[in-house]
């Protein structure tokens, strides 16, 4: 519709979607990939100890860091067996 | 020493063989010996898109593996006397690239006197890609402004961050974005991400943009690198991109749209 091409019209644009896309995803991959390096060594070692007490499989303990304003927050999450 | 300069990409088809051509035949003709490197193991294409396919005898592996010399290697550009060639091996498995392999062939180019080495690099982030920027001194990211090619070169700048020589002694490669394929009209009709947008996101000092252009792939149907064609768009934008590389401060060309009449508006449609 050419016509209509002449007078400008303006909604929401579709390179406006991609930068959006692009900048959470990109923060996202970015923060992963400046995570300190010790996280899997860590996340082993706990692993370790807790398996010491209640028999729980690698895929069961899962942690993460995550920024919150200036602080870094570590998650540790176990899901522990039933009984 | 000699300037290594890597031109990368992680995704493929966005220009990095173009622009390889381009920028060691704009580092010659300002007078620099250089050495154009194709590190595309396997599928080689730097030498079709140079015009030397014909004159390939030996290549990049045949000299890490001491079967041939650096000097029956080399392909000299009849064009210009300063810029040679070294062509990827067609055959070879990619795992022929070896760190010490790599780096004592960029020892001997050095000094044999080339100024800059130009690395092109593979798609992916596999060794060819990985042995391509070990040794960069300059990388150009090649990027066009699609969300997949933008994400890739964030992965690669990742990496140039945490896996080159430079990075693992604790310095820096210094980074470039080299945008192409560039359409300031869908730009500004909302349809394509700016030059500004990709800079903000990739956080890279711009070093030029080069626009869709139609003399890309003439260039490459005849196999002459495109800023030969010194009356082209994509030619001039190489140009300027090599100038500022060595130095020059030169406006961006070719990032708005051409003024057009009402009645082309009209008869070429809005999309």
């Amino acid at each position: 519709m050419p016509i209509f091409g002449l007078f400008g019209r303006k909604n929401k644009s579709s390179a406006a979607a991609a930068r959006e896309r692009l900048q959470i995803l990109i923060s996202h991959e970015r923060q992963n990939r400046l995570g300190p390096d010790f996280l899997p060594d860590l996340q082993r070692e706990i692993l370790d100890v807790v398996k010491k007490y209640v028999a729980v499989r690698d895929d069961q303990v899962s942690i993460r860091i995550d920024r919150e304003g200036d602080a870094s927050v570590l998650e540790l999450n176990v899901t522990l067996p039933e009984n | 020493m000699a300037i290594v300069v890597t031109v990368t990409s992680g995704k493929g088809g966005v220009g990095k063989t173009t622009s390889s051509a381009a920028i060691a035949a704009g580092l010659a003709q300002a007078g620099h010996r250089t050495v154009v490197i194709d590190f595309d193991v396997g599928l080689r294409n730097l030498d079709l898109v140079m015009g030397v396919e014909r004159r390939v005898v030996f290549d990049f592996v045949s000299v890490i593996s001491g079967e041939a010399s650096l000097y029956q290697a080399l392909i000299q550009d009849k064009r210009l006397e300063r810029l040679s060639i070294l062509a990827a091996s067609q055959t070879k498995d990619k795992d022929a690239l070896t760190e010490d392999g790599v780096g004592q062939v960029i020892e001997q180019l050095s000094d044999m006197g080339f100024e800059y080495i130009v690395c092109d690099s593979p798609a992916g982030i596999e060794r060819g890609a990985t042995m391509a920027l070990h040794f960069a001194d300059h990388a150009v990211i090649v990027t066009n402004p699609e969300v997949s090619s933008v994400r890739d070169s964030d992965r690669i700048l990742g990496i140039l961050q945490s896996k080159s020589k430079r990075a693992e002694e604790g310095g820096r490669v210094n980074e470039h974005l080299l945008i192409t394929r560039y359409d300031p009209v869908r730009v500004d009709q909302g349809e394509m991400l700016s030059k500004e947008d990709v800079c903000d996101i990739l956080a890279v000092e711009l070093i030029g943009v080069v626009p869709e252009s139609k003399a890309v792939l003439k260039a490459s149907n005849t196999g002459f690198p495109v800023i030969l064609d010194a009356e082209s768009d994509a030619g001039m934008a190489y140009s300027d991109a090599v100038a500022r590389f060595l130095g020059e401060d030169r406006p961006l060309r070719f990032v708005t749209p051409k003024k057009q009449g009402l009645l082309s508006r009209i008869l070429s449609g809005g999309d």
